[in-house]
């Protein structure tokens, strides 16, 4: 019978102590980002998918069309072509297409581009109705950058 | 069905728990054979999310396949980093620096403190208990902010490189380290006193869900599930790689065998990895994070070779086998959930459901990394 009551009790202590955590929480200031209104905005080293890079001076791409960032892409996410005008000493980047639905972000790309032709974007609202809207025509979206 | 189901006269019935349900933590399907309550028979049903990660890691570099081992267990993604590069580091007779080591050691903890916050909080709400998960996640925020600052990424990290790691730490993430250690050792006589000495949690998980240690043997179980059973088995401890001779810890032993002491374990490792955490803060040495020279295409001589890590939900082997190309022969995972949940179905004969349930929660599972 003691044991009994011992017990009812005791636990009757716990359900209480628990109740006056809740109670001590419930009064502190609020925690939670209200998400649609406000957004966080994204540390330095955030991997968002890849953006090309312009040259500052004349806003070109930096690419060189090396071919590295779309051999080192474990699911083969970047599609890209250039060509070699005439006179000219480098190749210059004709189109660079990034199928971002197969993307992981693992930054392999940007590691192994040796001319810093391309970084990671801070991005990271991304929804949209087709999977159409996930291929992103990189050099596009640099020349709408540059003006 | 089995002699037992057979032999009884009375009418069972089977009821599929999953591959859809909020107590199954993502696809899982176990097929149970019910006497009312009781459970007769539990047979789990893998494969809902395979995804063939053994062989990607064929037709892959060795490199390439790095973001793959984030995606085991997407909960406590830098511990299969960490096996990976190890095992690979292995083959090719690679040097890590010393630096990279111990912050490699300091993220893996920090990483170990998440998966162990995220658990606890489900494992809660498994038994009902709503409001301890969302202090839970409040907690872990603040590791994945941690995280994310020096990797780029808050789940699926592929932070650490052959050799070394992708990025350096800075103040601002030793400062912070501290103070979240602080700050969770503030919290956790809260999560005792709420949830740990809670009469309901005692009475659900007391003396339930008991796991033999020599079943966890038979199965091969590993981890938090082992150590609750009162095994004494840590590959940190065991077969010690890293840094981890170098720095003072315990590990947690329960020998009830019950849900409540695993419970228990995961709670008390969170304290160690803290006390892990801020030894290797103070001793991490100056220096680089890569090793001078890394071959640029790695090709490890033609041979096997077998690594593992304390991963938090228990042992994470890797072996790959090298024919001296590119990519691996052979490349197997050995996942600790996997064996973790083989007992499942031998334990929870005669089980209520809803102890099953709990069981099934103290095991701490996470699907993709059964499936692979
Ligand atoms: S981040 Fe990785 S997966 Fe994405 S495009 Fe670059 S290399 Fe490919
Ligand atoms: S690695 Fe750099 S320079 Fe070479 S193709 Fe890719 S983006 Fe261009």
């Amino acid at each position: 019978m003691g044991e009994y009551f011992k017990e009812l009790f005791g636990g009757t202590k716990s359900l209480v102590v628990g109740l006056g955590i809740t109670i001590k929480h419930m009064v502190k200031p609020v925690v939670t980002l209200q998400y649609p209104h406000e957004s966080l905005k994204m540390s330095a080293r955030f991997r968002g998918h890849i953006e090309l890079l312009g040259d500052e001076e004349t806003g070109a791409s930096k690419c060189v069309v090396c071919g590295m960032c779309q051999r080192a892409c474990p699911s083969g996410c970047i599609a890209l072509a250039g060509e070699k005008p005439e006179g000219a000493k480098k190749k210059v980047l004709t189109s660079y297409v990034l199928d971002f639905t197969k993307c992981s972000l693992c930054g392999q790309c940007v590691e192994s581009c040796k001319f810093g032709a391309i970084t990671f974007s801070k991005e990271y609202n991304l929804a949209g109705p087709r999977k159409e809207a996930y291929i992103f025509d990189l050099k596009k979206r640099l020349e709408e950058r540059s003006g | 069905m089995s002699d037992l189901a057979r032999s009884q006269n009375q009418e069972t019935f089977v009821l599929n728990l999953g591959p859809q349900h909020p107590a199954t933590h993502g696809v899982l399907r176990v097929k149970l054979t019910m006497d009312g309550e009781y459970i007769v028979e539990a047979e789990p049903v893998l494969g809902y999310i395979h995804r063939m990660h053994e062989k990607m890691g064929e037709n892959r570099t060795w490199a390439q396949f790095m973001p793959n081992t984030a995606r085991l267990d997407y909960l406590g993604a830098l511990s299969y980093n960490h096996g990976y590069v190890k095992v690979v580091e292995q083959a090719m007779g690679i040097e890590v620096p010393e630096r990279a080591e111990y912050i490699r050691v300091i993220t893996v903890e920090l990483n170990r403190i998440a998966s162990h916050l995220l658990w606890f909080g489900a494992f809660v709400l498994d038994l009902g208990g709503f409001t301890p998960l969302l202090y839970a996640f409040d907690d872990r925020e603040h590791i994945l902010d941690l995280l994310e600052s020096v990797t780029g990424a808050r789940l699926t990290f592929c932070y650490f490189r052959f050799g070394g790691l992708y990025n350096d730490i800075d103040d601002d993430f030793v400062t912070g380290s501290r103070a979240f250690i602080k700050r969770l050792r503030k919290r956790m006589p809260d999560y005792h006193n709420l949830v740990t000495k809670n009469i309901i949690l005692i009475t659900r998980l007391k003396d339930i869900g008991i796991l033999p240690g020599e079943m966890c043997r038979k199965y091969g179980a590993t981890g938090p599930v082992l150590r609750g059973s009162g095994v004494d088995y840590d590959v940190r401890k065991n077969e010690p790689y890293s840094v981890y001779p170098e720095l003072d810890f315990d590990v947690p032993v329960y020998s009830e065998c019950d849900s409540m002491a695993r419970y228990m374990v995961r709670m008390d490792e969170m304290e160690q990895s803290m006390r892990i955490i801020e030894q290797a803060l103070d001793k991490l040495p100056a220096g680089p994070i890569m090793p001078e020279k890394v071959p640029k295409i790695l090709k490890p001589e033609p041979g096997d070779y077998y690594s593992a890590v304390e991963a938090p939900r228990g042992t994470f082997g890797i072996r790959v086998v090298s024919d001296g190309t590119n990519k691996a022969y052979r490349l197997k995972l050995r996942s600790p959930t996997f064996s973790n949940l083989s007992l499942f179905g031998e334990a929870s004969q005669g089980m209520l459901l809803a102890d099953a349930l709990a069981l099934m929660g103290s095991l701490d599972l996470v699907i993709p990394e059964i499936d692979r």
